[in-house]
């Protein structure tokens, strides 16, 4: 816009660096509190300049919080269920749009009323259901009378127990749906008469032309379950083989309880090492983490 | 919306369905109704199954003080959060579309803060707002015990209210920009055509016309301070100090699984459901308004 408002352009800028700062600083601090010793950052005030000790205590926090283990599981727990969440999605989503059957408004429904609660309402019984996930069915089966007895499948500490219950909800499928929505009808038409299959189709058209939108979802998917921390909290006891990375901060939170001196730069350093990787991810897939978020909430 | 063409299939229909309903149906319908189920019986104390109590738990629920000071605390922590990080954000997000030189750098910096996980942001305040090291703790230096989150309960509920706006205020950054960006250039450019200054502008025109995506953004924020603070609340005051911060998610999880009373913490979930359902009704009946006019 061509308009001269030195003034106000001032004023603009000021306040903008000015917020940039105050929505940076506390990065900031946690950054140079990890890379202080346990006297200065103990200080009051805090110096506001990083100290030389930072790969010491990131290794010391590494270690305390058995972080070779706990990335590795939340590794694989974000991407499972980034993975599943991606494919299970776009089937379901393509059976509702692309097949005509009487039931696909009812699970459209029944699968866009998921959106409503999120898991942390809900936690109490699906903790219940994840100590044995076959339970419904057992319940069912002794309402209907049939004597059958279903093995017990105990989710907790597992990584089904960490993956499955997050994928269970509609963001993805909801996504898919309104984008297959827009795909023209001639291509289906198309494909159809040269003999492609539903199968066929799905693959090599309808998925080729979905990459953006699943590269959006798989980014928001990955943060979203690499911050989940009720979750993990409630259905890992077993902590030496199943923690994940968000729950070892409780750990490192520096406690008058114990009566431990406050390793406030150790805290810090492993609070580092755990908000680095969706950082990271946000800040190199930018484009389709904010796409993302702005199509999944719609 | 019905496709033309589709396909005819249906075994295939029905496998490719079939995974997202049996997830659905056994981590989401079943507890929803096994809460329902809990909700209105009791665990009699020497096993068995359970007797049906009807509305005992809720009575139970309802009675208790230390329900409605959580309820309060609840309503009070969603309303102020949300309105400050809504706040700051649509200033943001108006001077930022200004498009002034730079104004790139602030896109790429402001929604950092909704990366973090809410235990990561709730360490990271717990620091700097810590009574006796970190950031915050200077001024204690001056006005001696002024801030003690760990005692004073005023002090820790603003600490968890910093916590979860600092979080929101790049995910609304987000949304306000992205509305403001889709507002024609040629609006804009017609008002200062009729002589309306910025400030004008913002206050007269974009303001209103980003209306939709404010209302949208409450309910969004009020539903995320009810299901993501647990996080935040869990690392940073545990519910204290004497229950000060004690939210309803943080609440139902200490019942449930410290206290192990799952009826009483059924009943609460339940409360908490309808909560957050009446206000995810009320956002798709304004979604659906806005794909009509839009």
């Amino acid at each position: 816009m061509i308009e001269r408002t030195p003034i106000l352009d001032f004023a603009t800028h000021a306040l903008l660096i000015f917020s940039l700062v105050a929505l940076l600083i506390p990065l900031w601090i946690v950054f140079v509190a990890a890379s202080h010793d346990f006297h200065t950052v103990n200080q009051v005030p805090m110096p506001l300049w990083p100290g030389g000790h930072l790969f010491e205590n990131l290794s010391a926090a590494w270690e305390r919080g058995n972080f070779d283990r706990v990335m590795l599981n939340s590794l694989i727990v974000a991407g499972g269920v980034t993975i599943g969440k991606i494919s299970i999605s776009a089937i379901s989503a393509f059976s509702i749009v692309y097949f005509n059957y009487r039931l696909r408004m009812v699970f459209f429904w029944l699968i866009f009323i998921t959106l409503m609660l999120p898991l942390e309402v809900r936690i109490v019984p699906t903790y219940a259901v994840a100590a044995d996930a076959l339970r419904p069915f057992q319940s069912m089966l002794d309402f209907v009378g049939i004597s059958v007895n279903l093995p017990e499948w105990n989710l907790l500490n597992s990584y089904s127990g960490l993956i499955l219950p997050l994928i269970a909800t509609a963001t993805g499928t909801f996504l898919y749906r309104q984008f297959f929505l827009t795909v023209p009808d001639e291509l289906t038409e198309a494909a159809k008469m040269d003999g492609a299959g539903p199968v066929r189709f799905f693959f090599e058209v309808l998925l080729p032309l979905s990459r953006t939108n699943m590269a959006a979802l798989a980014t928001i998917m990955f943060v979203w379950s690499w911050n989940q921390y009720l979750w993990p909290l409630l259905v890992v006891t077993d902590h030496q083989n199943y923690a994940t990375a968000t729950m070892q901060l409780q750990k490192v939170v520096p406690g008058p309880l114990f009566g431990e001196p406050p390793v406030w730069n150790i805290a810090m350093a492993a609070n580092l090492i755990v908000l680095a990787p969706p950082v990271l991810v946000t800040i190199l897939l930018q484009r389709w983490f904010v796409r993302g978020l702005i199509q999944t909430d719609k | 919306m019905e496709k033309r063409a589709t396909f005819s299939n249906l075994w295939l229909a029905a496998a490719f369905i079939a995974p997202q309903m049996l997830l659905i149906f056994v981590f989401f319908y079943w507890p929803s109704g096994e809460a329902l189920y809990w909700a209105v019986t009791l665990e009699p104390p020497f096993g068995g199954s359970n007797d049906w109590v009807g509305l005992l738990n809720f009575q139970t629920v309802f009675a208790d003080p230390k329900y409605w000071s959580s309820v309060r605390i609840s309503l009070a922590f969603a309303g102020i959060a949300t309105a400050l990080s809504l706040v700051i954000a649509v200033i943001l997000a108006l001077f930022v579309d200004r498009r002034l030189p730079g104004h790139q750098v602030y896109k790429f910096t402001f929604f950092l803060p909704y990366a973090l996980a809410a235990p990561a942001v709730g360490l990271a305040f717990r620091f700097i707002f810590s009574p006796d090291a970190g950031f915050v703790s200077a001024i204690n230096r001056v006005f001696p015990d002024i801030w003690n989150p760990a005692l004073d309960g005023y002090d820790a509920f603003a600490l968890i209210v910093f916590a979860q706006s600092w979080k929101m205020v790049g995910y609304n950054f987000i949304f306000f920009l992205a509305a403001l960006q889709s507002i024609p250039r040629s609006v804009i450019e017609a008002c200062a055509m009729d002589g309306a200054g910025v400030m004008r502008r913002m206050r007269d025109v974009q303001l209103p016309l980003i209306a939709p995506t404010l209302f949208f953004l409450i309910v969004i924020n009020i539903t995320d301070s009810f299901v993501d603070s647990f996080g935040i609340v869990d690392i940073t005051t545990g519910g204290g100090p004497a229950r000060a911060t004690d939210l309803m998610v943080y609440k139902i999880y200490a019942d449930g699984f410290q206290g192990k009373d799952y009826s009483l913490a059924a009943a609460q979930s339940i409360v908490l459901m309808l909560l957050v359902i009446a206000l995810t009704v009320i956002q798709f009946r304004y979604v659906e308004r806005r794909i009509h006019y839009s």
